[in-house]
């Protein structure tokens, strides 16, 4: 095999002046970034020896000590932890002999944490060298354990350990078979606008006005970048429509670079679904298009790229601290050039907008939110899965139709997102009441809510970038205190302490750290008795 | 002339000056550290955070627009003031009464400025490791509060880009930029901007120890 710097060097002739890709193929040759590596691209590359030391010790997917030949990462969503995956995860230490995190001293496994992966509908579930697994059982953790314990490598394994399924629920609008794109230009542009077409990621930002702002910007270059670093801990719909609907996303994307003359768009994928590469790669492949290329980039285990100006920064190769805005990536975005980031769901839509969809995205919605969202449905439900609704849909409708008889609490978009009891279930998802990317949890009346605060807390801290002060520290001191006062050890004092950390995260510098303590501070409000009882 | 309003007074700005600018120029004090005047602001420790038109902004990122009103000195400011500086303080291990920039340490006079009596927050007590490999210049990382201002100066002004911030949340570190992650394996000097530009006692010239007097310090 070659050594880390020859292979380094093959692989920057091969992927040129793009930092993290080509730390992620290093540490997957070498199950870690070995300190010659690092060198060897800075040096290659002209760029500072911290710049890729920065990156490896960022992206929480990169390592700079040698993993095991197996790397097992287990989903830490609240959603797996429901589904009994911290009872699992033990299981399989157990089984291996290893302490969490730490390598076997042969060298044959490392067993890990990670943040959601993303399959909370099928969960729990774990990434095996960069590979999902998921419906993960205690005789799938043994025979996982055992085909390990004899060195068979990963395409030896049963098919049917990396099936991931798709689980659509219900299908509406988006899911039609929409092809060929009869509109572009200015009469597309003017149709999104009657359609009344807003961005699917959550921040509900007119699309037409985006692309054309993007347009009329200045710059020699110019990009088109779909955010699918989905990373919002119960979100999994951008992963299906990738599986699904890719050929429409590309038009998608295509038809805005059109619009505002770009040459090159990116794909920015999570590490976590890895499983698509060759799917996607392929579809890209017999895509004709000489005047506008997409290439896909990869993630590599850092929920703050989901923010877009951090995800500009991670294909630029750096670590992903969010930008200051102003500017906006529309006007000053990837090379600082005026650039258009938008979800997978929204260039769908601009898709099937174009092909004549437009009227009927109309006809649906509410006054303020047109067209259909996707929601990904995940915990105490019969059907988890994914649900296509006309936007204004209510709680209480989504429940019945997934099979939740009993619910107790509803988180809606994550763990930054809003925690609703039952007085709440009439309320609606729309960009006017909730406004959301499209994740929806459920947690029924056996639930003790304290776990989904200890679960979010850790979550934040584990994902803040560390830029600036508040979210850097106070995520740490918020998942502290809870797990304080899941041990038994909290105090009113704590508990209080809480709610002044949420008005000191609302400085941070961005969305992450401010909305770090929002659900928390709906649990403690909403389920107060499942907080009292533990402390002193 | 295009005005905003600092707490009520009203203040003249340029096209491009940020509410730092203003405040700055009209002498009106907004706390800040990693913010200094020549270097691009970084917003990151949010000490300047001010509301403007209601909303938490950081003063050295926000640009001035007509008509702004911008709360500094109110409770809820104060207040919040007070939790940063706390924060910064049980996240790193800062010792004063040894800390050889006691007296010309920002953070400390922050502190002192704010009222901080006490730390409030239970300490983090991180173990981060200090180079001492260099002759004339010390790294104690316990005292880094990654301002960024080191790795701007080194690189912009000394033109030897010597430091770096790497690492992610409470792990965040910084680091050197040679092979050996060592000071001594850099050309920095004691005279270097970098050096002097660090606002605590995190990058430190050797050789020196408690020269001025107590009472003589910059902010005693």
């Amino acid at each position: 095999m070659a050594s880390a710097t020859e292979h380094a060097d093959l692989l920057i002739e091969r992927m040129g002046n793009n930092p993290l890709q080509i730390l992620i193929a290093i540490q997957k040759a070498f199950n870690h970034v070995p300190g010659d590596a690092i060198c060897r691209v800075a040096s290659a590359l002209d760029l500072p020896l911290s710049r890729i030391l920065g990156d490896v010790e960022f992206y929480s997917f990169l390592s700079r000590e040698p993993l095991g030949i197996y790397s097992v990462l287990m989903s830490d969503s609240i959603t797996d932890w429901m589904l009994g995956s911290r009872e699992l995860f033990l299981r399989l230490c157990g089984n291996l002999g290893v302490s969490p995190g730490i390598t076997r001293s042969d060298g044959l496994a490392t067993v890990a944490r990670t943040s959601c992966t993303g399959m909370c509908d099928q969960g729990p579930a774990l990434l095996v060298n960069g590979m999902a697994v998921a419906n993960l059982t205690d005789e799938r953790i043994d025979a996982i354990s055992r085909l390990m314990e004899k060195k068979i490598p990963l395409v030896a394994w049963p098919d049917e350990y990396f099936h991931v399924e798709s689980n659509i629920r219900r299908r509406g609008w988006l899911f039609q078979d929409w092809e060929g794109a009869i509109l572009e230009g200015e009469a597309l542009l003017q149709e999104m606008t009657d359609a009344g077409l807003r961005g699917r990621g959550g921040a509900g930002f007119p699309t037409a006005k985006k692309w054309a702002s993007s347009r009329d910007a200045s710059g020699s270059e110019r990009y088109v970048v779909c955010n699918a670093d989905e990373g919002e801990p119960g979100t999994f719909k951008d992963r299906v429509l990738l599986q699904h609907c890719a050929g429409g996303l590309f038009e998608g994307m295509t038809l805005c670079a059109r619009i505002v003359k770009a040459k090159k768009g990116f794909l920015y994928v999570r590490g976590e679904y890895r499983y698509l590469e060759a799917h996607l790669e392929n579809l890209l492949a017999a895509r004709r298009d000489a005047d506008f290329e997409i290439e896909l980039h990869w993630g590599a285990g850092a929920y703050i790229c989901g923010e877009e100006s951090a995800l500009l920064e991670s294909i630029e190769g750096k670590r992903g601290i969010p930008r200051v805005r102003p500017p906006f990536p529309v006007t000053r975005g990837l090379h600082g050039m005026p650039t258009v980031v938008d979800n997978v769901e929204t260039f769908c839509a601009a898709a099937a907008i174009a092909a004549g969809g437009g009227r009927e995205f109309r006809s649906l919605g509410t006054a303020g939110s047109h067209g259909t969202k996707l929601l990904s449905v995940s915990g105490d439900c019969s059907r988890p899965g994914i649900y296509e609704y006309p936007f204004g849909v209510a709680v209480d409708r989504i429940l019945e139709d997934c099979g939740a008889g009993n619910a107790l609490a509803v988180q809606v978009g994550g763990a930054a997102g809003t925690c609703l009891d039952a007085s709440e279930f009439g309320r609606k998802v729309c960009f006017e009441d909730l406004p959301t990317s499209g994740s929806v949890m459920v947690f029924d009346r056996t639930r003790n809510m304290r776990e989904a605060a200890l679960n979010f807390s850790r979550f934040f801290a584990r994902e803040s970038c560390g830029f600036c002060t508040p979210c850097r520290v106070g995520t740490e001191i918020l998942a502290q205190t809870m797990e304080r006062i899941s041990e038994g050890h909290g105090t009113r004092e704590d508990i209080s302490e809480i709610g002044n950390l949420g008005g000191i995260l609302k400085a941070s510098h961005c969305g992450l750290g401010q909305s770090a303590t929002r659900a928390v501070r709906d649990m403690l409000k909403k389920f107060p008795e499942h907080f009292e009882g533990a402390v002193k | 002339m295009k005005a905003i309003s600092l707490d009520g007074t009203m203040t003249p700005f340029a096209e491009g000056q940020t509410v730092m600018d203003c405040a700055l120029a009209a002498n009106i004090p907004i706390p800040h550290l990693c913010y200094l005047p020549g270097f691009v602001p970084h917003g990151s420790c949010r000490l300047c955070t001010v509301k403007v038109d209601g909303r938490f902004a950081s003063a050295c990122t926000q640009a001035a627009t007509e008509g702004q009103h911008v709360e500094i000195d109110t409770e809820e400011l104060r207040q919040l003031r007070l939790s940063l500086l706390r924060m910064l303080f049980v996240e790193g291990n800062h010792y004063c009464p040894s800390c050889e920039k006691s007296g010309n340490c920002r953070l400390q006079k922050a502190a002192y400025d704010e009222g901080m009596l006490d730390l409030h927050y239970r300490p983090l007590y991180p173990k981060r490791e200090m180079d001492a490999s260099h002759p004339d210049v010390l790294i104690d990382r316990d005292r880094c509060i990654f301002c960024g201002l080191c790795v701007k100066a080194s690189r912009d002004i000394d033109r030897k880009n010597i430091f770096g911030i790497s690492g992610r949340g409470i792990d965040t570190r910084l680091v050197v930029n040679s092979k050996s992650g060592l000071l001594a394996d850099t050309d920095i000097s004691a005279q270097d901007r970098a050096v002097e530009v660090c606002p605590v006692g995190a990058i430190l010239v050797k050789g020196r120890g408690f020269e001025i007097p107590i009472g003589m310090r910059l902010y005693d």
